[in-house]
């Protein structure tokens, strides 16, 4: 026993061995490397939208925008020069904010619903709010197809709309859903017990602290309805326009310039929008 | 608002029932008004539950709870003039400390509410604090906003659910005596939630120590403590050394007990037992531990036994003893300097005076209401209520 | 802890239990109506039309009509089979890459980005803010043959003088992956942000190699972000039709592509439909076994 722990100590006391430096910058590397790796696969995702901004302003030299020709600011202002895609933007941005409307209020009465309620029908609602996030869009657009053939509906901007607000309601609903399962239901207890009846309750309690969820829920909605070309695709019919659309169409017949333009304009917008909102939380919780 | 007079809370026959259990079994009490007291229990014993009910929370499976004349037990718990100190406090997040105070007052309509949320600040030393939001606090602060937030409605009855339990134990201290300061201040009653009896004697008038959905004992911290009624409340509360022992006859005060061939005489007012068989309690702190050798004064009860474990404490020194007939018995000693140690081993007499013995219905369980672990310790959990 | 009975009682919490008495029990139904009804009309109904569209005969001039034609999926499957197995096929290879990509990314952000994780979140989202299709064309021109990428892997010999990556496989499935890259980066991290640090310390603490704690501890733990993300991907790659579109070549194909035309350009809308119902089918299964499997049933 004694002997043992003397052998113990023994090796503990003995000096480290001096390191060769190749073995330090092993271990610096082992250390780094999910760092590294994270910072390349960034860069990775990052390399579209290079060339996105980049060919934005390129002076192409036939209907193509693929190969660089020179440096000019012409699609920048004469955005609208192309006949037919800011018609087509400012339709994505109307079908975008009402169906995110919609959407919105949709899911967010289903969330309310499935989250504090216990009802008859809970597991199929559950059900039925998963599947169409399951569906892969060409289904989904092409049954609602389906539908408005066999019902003699005409495509166009309604049946747009109709389809945005479907795939929507699911990620509002499971957006809203999480932030409602966080909130502390003492809170709400506490203001019934400092007089606040069921409606002040809400709109002093509830409303304020599931905002956040609801606010990142319509931003997901807008850009999945403004986005969204395969759906649209299937039932939008010949005449309405999309700015998804647009950029298909361009694909086939020459792709001019300003759809990059739109495509920088539409990543800095709302990388400006979602860091603002992000810092001014993280300042907020800091202050 | 019930500025004017205060009213007593009377709970008649109240009951609650989560499907097969019974969490509140029938409860009758009446809290005096402007009294601080408390409902001890462990967890699970329903005083929690108990406590939801007279908030709005619950809503009573029978019974009636009533302050004054009024039985407010259907009433939503903003129609109720009853406000709650919540575990783990319940502040709103998303606004700041004066908003939180001013909570109340507002949904009231009261429209200056500057003045009153201030002086509230300042009665739980919180001056200057109004701006700011509920997570720049720290612990012990946020308690006291949450006892601001309720106290400036002047509830006819403050409830305070485990006020204390998230607090490390120096706070705990501090926080007791502070309470008790308030509660005197504002004259209210409070009606405080606890599985802490140290905590429920400290600042308590008066405590009704709960077990399984009933009321065990009801009464002030040092009746509670010197006289229990039941085995539960005798463990529960502080620790007790139980013994069975056979009623061997009366004089005109007292009752002559027989402990397995000792004779120990026992005030008839302290005995809660029918019959010949009962349980002989002493606390440890009454025991008094004496060498063998020395002589025993005569007057008192005497036990023999040899000292199996010697535990310095520094304020007082912890000895288990066996006794003759091998029961283990826990005695205190002060170590006020005019005894010294004993061994482990030592043979010892152990005396008591005889007002210091109780006795308790025999057929009880022996165990009940011990203490094993500080539930402090686990309890920290949202989810989990008593 | 007491001798006296412990159990907890299980008190229904929640304002929900102090607010329902009043508001009455009709309430959630009234909160589902507008949401439910749409999913019902538009979802569920239109499915039920796929199915019986795709039972149809008839031709694009005349109309169709419900023959319960079963041989409809039968037709599909024999011409388009290759398109079915390549969409499967592509679709696992993309997951698998972009699961690749995604787990150190993720990973880095939820253990070592400190008071950084929300910016680089934000970062991880941004590059899918641009649209679909114009981050697509973007790999177009980067994949391009004279661009910059094929230059440097003929030079090297990776592609011979003549070689290019666009109309090959090879972009498709980069495509792919890259295209549906947040929907694993997001569940991922969500899961890995849950894990408690200490854990691994602990797992190091009991003999555990940094490898072995990964492999024992977070991994394990990770296993619901990557389910929901690995489904996440596969999904929509499955059924996609536009990285074929700008990146493939017809020999790449894939089921989206099919359905598409045959739905829109040749108005064959029974068989369309028939492939529709394959999909979703096959997907469905796919989903269920693939839960069941990796055991983590509450995915949503």
């Amino acid at each position: 026993m004694a002997t043992a722990v003397a052998a113990a100590s023994s090796r503990v006391a003995k000096p480290p061995v001096k390191r060769p430096a190749g073995e330090a910058a092993w271990r610096w590397l082992r250390e780094h490397l999910v760092v590294i790796y994270a910072a390349l696969a960034l860069l990775y995702m990052f390399l579209p939208i290079f060339v996105v901004v980049m060919f934005s302003f390129n002076n192409p030299a036939g209907r193509y925008n693929f190969t660089w020709q020179g440096f000019t600011t012409k699609n920048w202002t004469n955005v609208c020069g192309v006949p037919g895609m800011c018609s087509a933007v400012t339709l994505s941005l109307k079908i975008g904010v009402l169906s995110t409307i919609l959407a919105t209020l949709f899911g967010t009465l289903i969330a309310f619903a499935i989250v504090r309620h216990r009802f008859y029908g809970r597991t199929a609602t559950n059900m039925l709010i998963f599947l169409p996030m399951a569906t892969p869009e060409v289904v989904m657009g092409s049954s609602l197809l389906a539908l408005f053939i066999n019902m003699n509906v005409s495509l166009g901007f309604t049946t747009i709309l109709v389809a945005h607000i479907l795939f929507n309601i699911s990620f509002v609903v499971v957006t809203v859903k999480a932030r409602l399962q966080g909130l502390d239901p003492r809170l709400e207890q506490a203001a019934m017990d400092l007089y606040a009846n069921e409606w002040q309750t809400f709109r002093r309690i509830t409303l304020p602290l599931v905002f956040p969820g609801i606010l990142a829920a319509a931003l997901l909605a807008f850009s999945l309805s403004f986005d969204d070309f395969i759906i649209t695709n299937f039932n939008a019919g010949s005449q309405t326009v999309t700015f998804p659309m647009f950029v298909w169409g361009a694909a086939q017949r020459g792709i001019p310039a300003q759809i990059n333009v739109i495509g920088t304009l539409m990543f800095t917008i709302a990388l400006v929008v979602t860091l603002a909102v992000t810092l001014a939380g993280r300042r907020r919780a800091h202050r | 608002m019930p500025e004017g007079s205060l009213q007593d809370l009377r709970l008649v026959g109240l009951t609650k029932r989560f499907g097969a259990m019974t969490a509140v079994d029938d409860i009758e009490l009446t809290i005096p008004s402007g009294s601080f007291f408390a409902l001890l229990g462990p967890s699970g014993c329903g005083k929690t539950t108990t406590l939801r009910m007279v908030a709005g929370l619950e809503e009573p499976t029978t019974g009636a709870i009533l302050i004054g004349d009024q039985d407010i037990s259907r009433h939503k718990p903003y129609k109720r003039p009853v406000n709650t100190v919540f575990q783990n406090y319940a502040l709103f997040p998303h606004l700041d400390v004066f908003e939180n105070v001013a909570f109340g007052l507002r949904r009231r309509g009261v429209r200056n509410v500057k003045q009153q949320v201030d002086e509230m600040l300042d009665l739980v030393e919180l001056s200057g604090f109004g701006p700011r939001k509920p997570a720049q606090l720290s612990g012990g602060q946020q308690q006291r906003v949450a006892l601001a937030r309720a106290l400036i409605n002047r509830p006819q009855v403050l409830l305070l659910d485990e006020p204390l339990g998230a607090l490390d134990l120096k706070l705990r201290r501090q926080m007791q005596l502070e309470l008790k300061r308030i509660q005197v201040e504002v004259g209210l009653t409070f009606v405080h939630v606890t599985h802490d009896q140290e905590e429920a004697m400290t600042m308590a008038d008066c405590i009704a120590v709960m077990n399984a959905g009933h009321i065990e004992q009801l009464g002030s911290p040092t009746d509670l403590y010197d006289n229990p009624s039941t085995v539960f409340v005798a463990n529960f509360l502080g620790q007790s050394n139980l013994v069975r022992a056979q009623v061997t006859g009366t004089d005109s005060d007292n009752l002559l007990l027989n402990v397995q061939g000792n004779r120990v005489v026992v005030p008839r007012a302290r005995s809660r037992a029918e019959g010949t068989e009962v349980l002989l309690g002493v606390r440890p702190e009454k025991l008094h531990l004496a060498p063998a050798s020395a002589d025993a004064t005569p007057a008192a009860n005497t036990f023999t036994g040899t000292v199996l474990d010697t535990s310095f404490i520094g304020v007082s020194t912890q000895y288990v003893v066996r006794t003759a007939w091998g029961q283990e018995v826990t005695a205190f000693a002060q170590n006020d300097g005019r005894a010294a140690l004993v061994p482990p081993g030592a043979d010892v007499v152990l005396s008591w005076h005889p007002e210091h013995g109780f006795c308790l219905d025999a057929s009880e369980d022996l165990t009940a209401g011990v203490v094993i672990d500080d539930e402090a310790d686990v309890r920290p959990t949202a989810g989990a209520r008593t | 802890m007491t001798a006296a009975p412990t159990a907890r009682i299980a008190s229904p919490t929640g304002p929900a239990s102090v607010v329902r008495r009043k508001r009455g029990r009709f309430l959630p139904y009234w909160l589902l109506l507008p949401g439910l009804a749409w999913l019902i009309i538009f979802f569920v109904v239109p499915m039920v039309t796929l199915l019986t569209t795709s039972l149809q005969t008839g031709d694009p001039f005349n109309g169709y009509s419900l023959t319960w034609h079963w041989a409809n999926y039968s037709d599909a499957l024999r011409t388009y089979h290759a398109q079915l197995i390549r969409s499967f096929e592509y679709a696992a290879i993309a997951t698998v890459a972009a699961l690749l990509i995604a787990y150190p990314l993720a990973y880095a952000i939820a253990f070592k980005a400190g008071r950084w994780k929300n910016v680089l979140l934000v970062l991880v989202v941004a590059p899918f803010f641009t649209s679909f299709l114009v981050r697509t064309l973007a790999w177009e021109t980067i994949l391009s043959d004279n661009g910059f990428v094929v230059r440097v892997l003929r030079d090297v010999g990776l592609l011979g003088a003549n070689g290019r990556l666009l109309a090959t496989p090879v972009a498709v499935v980069c495509g792919l992956t890259y295209n549906f890259l947040p929907f694993m980066t997001l569940p991922l991290y969500a899961s890995l942000e849950k894990i408690d640090p200490r854990l691994v310390h602990a797992a190091n603490d009991l003999y555990a190699n940094s490898f072995t704690a990964f492999w024992k501890v977070t991994w394990p733990m990770s296993m619901p972000g990557v389910v929901g993300g690995t489904l996440l991907t596969f999904i929509p790659a499955a059924g996609d039709f536009v990285n074929v579109q700008f990146l493939g070549a017809p020999q790449q194909q894939m089921i989206g592509n099919v359905i598409q035309s045959r739905f829109l350009v040749a108005s064959d809308y029974p068989v369309a439909s028939s492939l529709s119902v394959m999909l979703m089918f096959l997907i469905l299964v796919l989903v269920v076994v693939y839960i069941r499997r990796a055991g983590t049933e509450e995915l949503v």
